[in-house]
């Protein structure tokens, strides 16, 4: 009997605490998105009204606006090509420093580990501000390159997307690497040596052995970037220019500079839906289908 | 031996650039020059000017505060989280659970910021609570996005230890609450304290959440930090940085130091 109350009480705390401070927030971002906006405060008007009998005022106007307007559409698929260049990238320069930190011997493999993640602890910011330090136009990449005469003048690096990709990619790279280490460290080395043996030279080795077996940590560490990369604000507010406009950007000014919730509101929805849902609902499904195999 | 080259300049290279900004910034602080570019001269001016900051002391003051806070809560809850998913199979509406533990994850902090905020407002015309923002506002933000975090990893350890400790202890007469605190909770001792570590730096590094949930006298030190660099370089930055990648180095050596303990 007592068991049944303490299981209770475990479940039903933390319970509690997620339904009240994430999942009606969550709700509290749709209501708003489908609210009918006005001037006032706050900007928009109930979904209930009560004054001639009930009535229900709702209205997807908010989404509507929001997917016919190039601006809004634009800055979405903007930060999708953004998180798929900066993803690539931190797959590019990941997968090599993980397989090869994965076959090291086991104390400089951890060694390694310890390497990687330490800038990982430190501040985001701090390391976003370090790249705003290394690409000003009297910074120290520039410096490098006048006296290699590569150039004659300083370029300008900094305020662009490129630098935009430069930071993300330095910021984000542990998240790639980690996981990618987690699923490399698991699998035998000697497949390698047999897949040699039996005659495959390197590339096909690497295509057909090493690539298929990480196959998981590669999409493990692939979403672990891509969906935090899509909602980014600092990076492209410290390191950007105004060349190119993301989703983060224009769904903080919607809210702070032109102070239309609703229309944040179904920016942040859209996102949940677009972004976010679809990866919960095959993790759902992945754990519960990966349960009942165990047991 | 020519593969044994590529692997050791690929490890190179690969820690290179992951150290070489922060060696910037910390060789940079050093600078005697206001100008962070221009090189001066040695000098720990800007140590000594960010000590005398009162808004940055008084930020990270805050800022240390609310983290330690949301972490313990956070710890709290993610170890329940962990605990009920591994060990208790009746949850009701269990997929909803893992949908509300797991989503924070996932989520982009813009989002989750821009929701607490209005949830923070709607609340406030509802009930009258909370009549501004501010510290308090924040912590239970970051306690709610920090939970998830600490229930992998607990649930990570319970996955990988053997019940059957615990299913012993129950046969030589323990109950369920001794089991609990004299065996289960010993044993993943490690991986919460692993947790509220990783919980407290997230919350400490947090700007975005924080922006959003932030009222008056509730300038968080990320918050400083971004207004004062957002357009620019500033000296007493980058000192700052030298002391706070220090000891969040010395914090990322303890969690290590847990983790690997909880391993072996």
């Amino acid at each position: 009997m007592k068991n049944k109350l303490f299981e209770k009480y475990f479940v039903l705390s933390p319970y509690f605490w997620l339904v009240l401070f994430f999942f009606i927030p969550l709700a509290i971002i749709f209501k708003i998105s489908i609210s009918v906006s006005e001037w006032g405060m706050p900007p928009y008007q109930d979904i209930f009204l009560f004054d001639n009998g009930f009535k229900i005022n709702t209205t997807f106007e908010n989404y509507v606006y929001i997917f016919s307007d190039y601006y809004y559409i634009g800055s979405f698929v903007n930060s999708l090509i953004l998180a798929l260049i900066s993803t690539f990238f931190c797959l590019l320069i990941g997968f090599p420093l993980a397989f090869y930190i994965a076959t090291s011997n086991i104390k400089l493999r951890n060694i390694l580990l310890v390497l990687v993640v330490i800038p990982f602890w430190s501040s985001f910011l701090l390391r976003v501000y370090a790249w705003k330090i290394i690409l000003q136009n009297n910074g120290i990449l520039n410096v490098i390159l006048l006296n290699l005469g590569i150039t004659s003048e300083p370029l300008q690096l900094l305020y662009n997307q490129y630098a935009v990709i430069m930071g993300i990619v330095y910021t984000y790279l542990p998240l790639m690497i980690l996981p990618l280490y987690g699923y490399l460290n698991k699998f035998d080395l000697n497949l390698i040596e047999a897949s040699k043996d039996l005659g495959l030279n390197r590339i096909k080795t690497f295509f057909k052995v090493i690539l298929p077996l990480s196959v998981p940590g590669i999409v493990a560490g692939s979403l672990l970037v891509f969906i935090p990369v899509v909602g980014e604000f600092i990076i492209p507010e410290m390191l950007g220019g105004s060349d190119r406009l993301y989703y983060g950007k224009i769904l903080w000014e919607e809210f702070f500079v032109n102070r239309n919730w609703p229309g944040a509101s179904a920016l942040a929805f859209s996102g949940i839906i677009i972004l976010v849902l679809p990866i919960v609902i095959f993790q759902i499904l992945y754990s519960r289908w990966s349960q009942k195999n165990e047991i | 031996m020519k593969s044994s080259l590529i692997k050791s300049t690929v490890i190179f290279l690969g820690l290179f650039f992951l150290y070489f900004p922060i060696l910037v910034l910390i060789f940079y602080s050093f600078n005697e020059n206001k100008r962070v570019m221009v090189w001066k001269g040695f000098s720990l001016r800007w140590y000594n000017e960010l000590l005398n900051n009162e808004q940055i002391i008084e930020a990270f003051i805050i800022s240390i505060k609310i983290a330690a806070l949301s972490a313990t809560f956070a710890t709290i809850l993610g170890v329940m989280i962990g605990y009920s998913l591994v060990r208790i199979r009746k949850i009701p509406f269990k997929s909803f659970y893992i949908f509300l533990s797991s989503t924070p994850l996932v989520l982009p902090e813009l989002i989750l910021g821009l929701s607490m905020l209005l949830f923070f407002i709607s609340l406030n015309n509802v009930i009258g609570f909370p009549s501004s923002r501010g510290q308090l506002t924040i912590f239970i933000s970051h306690v709610t996005f920090c939970i998830a975090f600490v229930a992998i990893i607990i649930q990570a350890r319970l996955t990988d230890f053997n019940k059957n400790i615990e299913e012993a202890a129950m046969d030589l007469g323990y109950n369920y609450t001794k089991v609990l605190y004299k065996i289960t909770l010993p044993i993943i001792l490690p991986s919460i304290i692993a947790g509220w570590l990783l919980a407290f730096t997230i919350s400490l590094d947090d700007l975005v959440v924080a922006s959003f949930t932030t009222g008056p006298g509730a300038n968080t030190l990320p918050i400083v930090v971004f207004s004062k660099v957002r357009l620019g370089l500033s000296p007493e930055v980058n000192a700052l940085s030298a002391i706070l990648m220090f000891s969040l180095i010395i914090i990322g050596l303890f969690y290590f130091y847990f983790n690997k303990k909880f391993k072996h």
